[in-house]
């Protein structure tokens, strides 16, 4: 008699794989598919949601422009992104804690950063990181994952405080392959702490698709090893991903640890604007595949249809939007000359001697 | 007053600090129950509670991120990295984040974090437990690394780091936990954290040393003694930054000098010793500046340690060879 395998490998890998199918309520041309689920938002949040993301979307178009012709430092770009960016940050209280990653500038700015504050960031200006103590907030984290252990320790610190307040993050589909990644989660597991993780997947970590990162069908799924629930959404979807991102708000606030979401999105741009080329590793197939999956025309079909929008309307937020981004050049070009006397006073709180001798060298250069 | 080994006042400090200030916490791989694998937490938890003294998952870099993400929202950390040896797995918490976020930031935010961790060499571990890494972290503006030699500093330093609103990286030498015992004051106070200490006058030759080699430096002054030369002991305490003014007065007092450390020759923070003096008192020297380190291998194996690590008598030979030049 032949003997019976004590493990069925291809069962298990299907098994693990089996709850994570996507939250869609949209779908692409605009109609509700999944109207049991549909968020409670008011016709006016609506607006301002569509709002944000027209936003955002001019604020990426301006910011490539500025950067080439020199007005603006680095830039990771963000269209295709902005239901999973700015409909996830939608659904936080302006009294939770953000950790971005350097592509979640426009996150940053609907949590509180001024757009001019945003661009010295960009410029690499230390005006652009003097955050106010009630903002609540770090600035861009540059170090793939190393937000996500720190907002293990955010929200276990806000845990402990006992305050109404909850820690999110966001790293891309690359970050989940660092170790910080599995210890951040795992922390916030561990000790049950009050932290949204969200994973923006775009498909590729600058060049590297999302298929050789891992093994695993989802990135949503890697949440089951940590113990928590793992929730993948159409990250092209606002309504989808603001129900998703807002009803886990209500479970990590209410004391039942994090949740880790995974947004299926896509950046239509390049990494960033310091020379990547994305027709070295992208088709035009594909993006034009996700052009079509476009966050913007579903919530403009969505809202036109139910009466809340309208082309002139969103002309005029385009416009509007120009303006304050030409404000917002102009205040940043306000900014003082950096010197070597404010860093060095910067660096402890209480100068030890090698800082307070060369403050003073500085200090007599800098004042001439 | 009260005898205590260096462990003792140690765990003494962090007794007191966590009963001092509420925000403190206490926290790492078996700090809780365990009360740490060298037991420099014993107690603590039962006495502070879970909440204040509690055990993490057995991640380092956890550990350093949930350190931060704890700091940004009011709390004072006392992490500890079970052996620094493991340090490269929590070198991007501490070189990358911790040590830059109030120049960072523009001074709007502080890291009152101060890590602890046991190192150093003669105590036979497996490897990568007791390697003398102070070198790598004492790189990083902002940081402060601690290096006490004798129980009494290391509760007055370990007070002072956890009041600190910097981070600060405590390192506790393995052979000194239990090694000896001294007078240690019941109640809290401080050792300055940016200041040398003179641990013995002498006016022939100057020893700048830290951690486990102060006590090697003080068996090596003793023989001197016995053929008048008179050494002068400076313990560095803090290795980074450096006490320059006390180093630089020493050096000009006794006009010869020799820089011990147990690192490697490549490693610690001897090579920026001597520059400083190099740079600051050059025509002050009778002699070149003498050097004792380690050699430049990988930490050794445990049973290679005693002809691995420097020694009384390496340093004896040095300050002889710089005394008679």
């Amino acid at each position: 008699m032949a003997k019976h395998p004590a493990v069925d490998f291809d069962q298990l890998l299907k098994n693990q794989a089996a709850d994570f199918s996507t939250v869609q309520i949209l779908d692409e041309a605009g109609k509700v598919v999944n109207p049991d689920i549909l968020p409670d938002l008011s016709d006016a949040e609506l607006v301002d949601l569509m709002s944000q993301m027209v936003w955002s979307r001019v604020l990426d178009q301006r910011a490539t422009a500025l950067n080439r012709q020199g007005r603006l430092g680095f830039w990771a770009p963000t269209s295709g992104e902005e239901a999973s960016q700015l409909a996830s940050n939608f659904a936080m209280k302006k009294s939770d804690w953000i950790l971005p990653g350097y592509r979640d500038i426009p996150e940053l700015i609907q949590h509180g950063l001024s757009v001019a504050k945003a661009f010295l960031w960009s410029r690499g200006h230390v005006v652009g990181n003097e955050y106010p103590e009630d903002f609540h907030a770090l600035p861009p984290q540059i170090i793939i994952g190393a937000q996500y252990v720190q907002t293990a320790g955010v929200a276990l610190g806000l845990k402990k405080n006992g305050a109404d307040e909850v820690a999110y993050t966001y790293t891309g589909d690359g970050g989940t392959s660092q170790g910080d990644f599995y210890e951040g989660v795992n922390f916030a597991g561990a000790f049950k702490a009050p932290a949204i993780f969200v994973v923006q997947n775009n498909g590729y970590a600058i060049s590297v698709p999302r298929a050789k990162q891992t093994a695993a069908e989802t990135l949503a799924q890697k949440a089951v090893a940590m113990g928590i629930p793992g929730i993948q959404v159409d990250g092209m979807d606002a309504l989808a991903v603001y129900e998703v991102m807002k009803e886990a708000r209500e479970f990590v606030a209410a004391g039942n640890g994090p949740v880790l979401i995974e947004t299926l999105t896509y950046r239509y741009g390049p990494h960033t604007l310091s020379g990547d080329d994305p027709t070295r590793y992208r088709s035009k197939e594909t993006d034009d595949l996700w052009q079509q999956r476009d966050p913007l025309i579903r919530m403009r079909n969505y809202l036109t249809d139910k009466g809340l929008w309208n082309q002139e309307q969103e002309d005029a937020l385009i416009e509007k939007t120009k303006g304050e981004i030409k404000a917002a050049i102009s205040e940043a070009d306000q900014a003082p000359k950096q010197t070597v006397s404010r860093f060095l006073g910067d660096t402890y709180e209480q100068a030890p001697q090698n800082v307070t001798e060369q403050l003073a060298q500085y200090q007599a250069k800098e004042s001439n | 007053m009260a005898q205590k080994t260096m462990i003792q006042a140690i765990t003494n400090a962090l007794d007191l600090e966590l009963a001092a200030d509420p925000k403190t916490l206490v926290f790492g791989e078996d700090v809780g129950k365990n009360g740490g694998v060298f037991r420099a937490t014993d107690g603590l938890q039962a006495k502070h509670g879970e909440d204040r003294v509690f055990d993490t998952p057995l991640a380092e870099s956890g550990i350093g991120g949930l350190s931060i993400g704890l700091a940004l929202t009011g709390w004072r950390p006392i992490p500890e990295i079970q052996f620094y040896g493991f340090v490269f797995e929590v070198m991007d918490s501490i070189g990358g984040q911790m040590s830059r976020m109030r120049y960072k930031m523009g001074n709007t935010r502080s890291m009152p974090i101060t890590i602890r961790a046991p190192f150093g060499g003669g105590v036979h571990t497996p490897e990568m437990h007791s390697d003398n890494f102070e070198g790598l972290v004492a790189q990083f503006p902002g940081m402060r690394v601690v290096v006490p030699s004798n129980p009494y500093d290391a509760k007055g330093l370990l007070i002072a780091a956890i009041r600190s609103n910097d981070p600060v990286l405590y390192l506790e030498h393995m052979k000194l936990y239990r090694s000896f015992r001294e007078e240690v004051p019941d109640d809290a106070y401080t050792v300055p954290l940016d200041k040398a200490a003179i641990t013995k006058e002498g006016s022939d030759v100057s020893i700048i040393t830290y951690g486990a080699m102060v006590r090697e430096a003080k068996k090596a002054a003793d023989v001197l003694a016995k053929d008048n030369i008179n050494v002068e002991i400076v313990d560095l305490r803090t290795v980074a930054p450096l006490d320059v003014e006390t180093i630089i007065a020493s050096v000009k007092k006794t006009h010869r000098v020799v820089v011990v450390q147990e690192a490697q020759r490549m490693a610690g923070v001897a090579a920026s010793v001597i520059a400083e003096i190099s740079e600051r008192a050059i025509l002050s020297l009778e002699a070149p500046i003498g050097r004792v380190a380690a050699p430049d291998t990988p930490f050794p194996f445990g049973q290679a340690e005693s002809v691995w690590l420097p020694n009384a008598k390496d340093v004896e030979e040095k300050v002889r060879e710089t005394v008679n030049f």
